[in-house]
């Protein structure tokens, strides 16, 4: 419909009704597994909510108004950018909130269950979850999306335009999840380096986005670029400091001074036991 | 709700002796953190860059080591900003914070913060200045350092006093 002329016209058209497919697909998979969840037990209501606002997030990158400004128009680089905020940093973070692996756990048959925490445990997937490798992919994609031609060339192919998306997507969510995770993870590293690694990479975050205000990529006009640049500064750093936030109460949380029962004091009268 | 303690909900508790760290030195931990951070986060960013303008985020003469210097100063402010308040919350659930100690820390950050950003990023990496489009540079070079060296010493003399207080077992 807004695609007019030839060449990636078609593709695009092809693109966009294969990712709407799969935001659907997803939509319902997640349907589907709180029904279930819920057979078996509580599933707290939030989650769903967390997971369901993250694709939301996600589909409003790839999909509808966002995405066609981010591939036509003016301010084409502005609205990449906000798409780039949402399927990269606050997507991934409501569904790495919204305890995805939990979920499917508790929606899988016993078997599957079982491949899956298998899988989830298996040397590489470990080796990959490691907030330190997990943030080569997430920020060093960044700087080889706007530092080479590979933006350009996401407007011209769509097969690379959904390979970019799939990156940004999985290594944002890979990252957010080595982070501050809620699922069960076994081998979570220590808060002082998931606190080093998040200052790292907003650090990156930060250097890039300066660096798009002088060196724009290839097709992006100096305004353009100053406008998207700023959008990536500070919506970047909300979400940063979202994590950081989360990171610090995952730590308070968890160094809870032991609280010793009155009763159990020395002289202390006892009390009737509680509920 | 996890099966790891009984007694986690059971309401009152008495608070834990000792614990993890001293409390003296994170509260003056969290406090140089919060200072630190305030001055980061909040003096530099939203004060100077955003309400006066004063600063330019990059005056585009700068050189990629300042820029990512500006970079790393501005990940570590924010999250100083949020590990000092976190680092106070934890103080505070064991025990009460020795306030001398707090405030002494937040004006030594807040002061040693200034300073650092006034000598080395606006002086020795030129990464941008306090204000542009003004004949005298100078005046407020010497405002901006010159305020910082007072606050940082103000905080050291009251961190100092904490100190002796305490020694006495007033504090």
């Amino acid at each position: 419909m807004h695609h007019h002329g030839s060449g990636p016209a078609g593709g695009v058209v092809v693109l966009d009704a294969v990712t709407a497919a799969a935001l659907v697909g997803a939509g319902a998979l997640l349907a589907v597994a709180v029904v279930r969840a819920r057979r078996r037990g509580p599933w707290p209501a939030h989650r769903t909510a967390l997971l369901a606002l993250g694709l939301v997030c996600v589909a409003a990158a790839l999909v509808g108004p966002l995405a066609v400004a981010a591939r036509t128009g003016s301010s084409a680089f502005t609205a990449h950018m906000a798409g780039h905020l949402l399927l990269g940093m606050l997507g991934p973070l409501l569904i790495v909130r919204g305890a995805p692996v939990t979920l499917a756990l508790r929606a899988l048959p016993v078997g599957p269950a079982r491949r899956l925490v298998r899988a989830l445990r298996s040397r590489p997937v470990r080796l990959l979850t490691h907030p330190v490798v997990a943030a080569v992919p997430a920020t060093g994609g960044l700087w080889v999306l706007y530092g080479t031609d590979l933006l350009a060339l996401t407007h011209t192919s769509p097969p690379v335009a959904a390979a970019v998306h799939a990156h940004v997507l999985v290594s944002g969510c890979v990252l957010t999840a080595s982070l501050v995770g809620v699922d069960p993870d076994p081998h979570r590293a220590p808060v002082p380096l998931r606190a080093a690694v998040l200052a790292a990479s907003l650090a990156a975050h930060t250097v890039l986005a300066q660096r798009l205000r002088t060196d724009p990529p290839a097709g992006v006009g100096p305004a353009e670029a100053e406008t998207g640049a700023l959008l990536m500064l500070y919506g970047g750093e909300v979400v940063d400091v979202a994590l950081v936030a989360l990171v610090a109460a995952g730590w308070y949380r968890a160094t809870a001074p032991p609280r010793v029962p009155v009763r159990a004091r020395a002289g202390g009268t006892p009390r009737p036991a509680g509920p | 709700m996890t099966s790891t303690s009984g007694s986690a909900s059971s309401g009152r508790a008495v608070r834990a002796r000792g614990g993890p760290a001293d409390p003296w030195r994170r509260t003056t931990a969290a406090g140089v953190l919060l200072g630190a951070g305030v001055a980061a986060s909040v003096v530099d960013l939203l004060v100077l860059h955003l309400l006066l303008q004063w600063h330019h985020f990059y005056d585009r003469s700068t050189t990629a080591v300042a820029v990512a210097s500006d970079g790393v100063l501005h990940a570590l402010g924010w999250t100083a900003t949020v590990w000092g308040l976190v680092l106070l919350l934890d103080v505070r659930r064991r025990g009460p914070v020795p306030r001398g100690r707090w405030w002494g820390g937040v004006l030594v950050g807040l002061g040693g913060f200034q300073l650092v950003d006034g000598v080395v990023d606006h002086k020795l990496l030129r990464l941008h200045q306090v204000r542009y489009d003004v004949e005298d540079l100078v005046v407020y070079d010497v405002v901006w350092i010159g305020s910082a060296v007072l606050v940082l010493a103000a905080g050291l003399v009251v961190l100092r006093r904490a100190g002796r207080s305490a020694a006495r077992g007033d504090g």
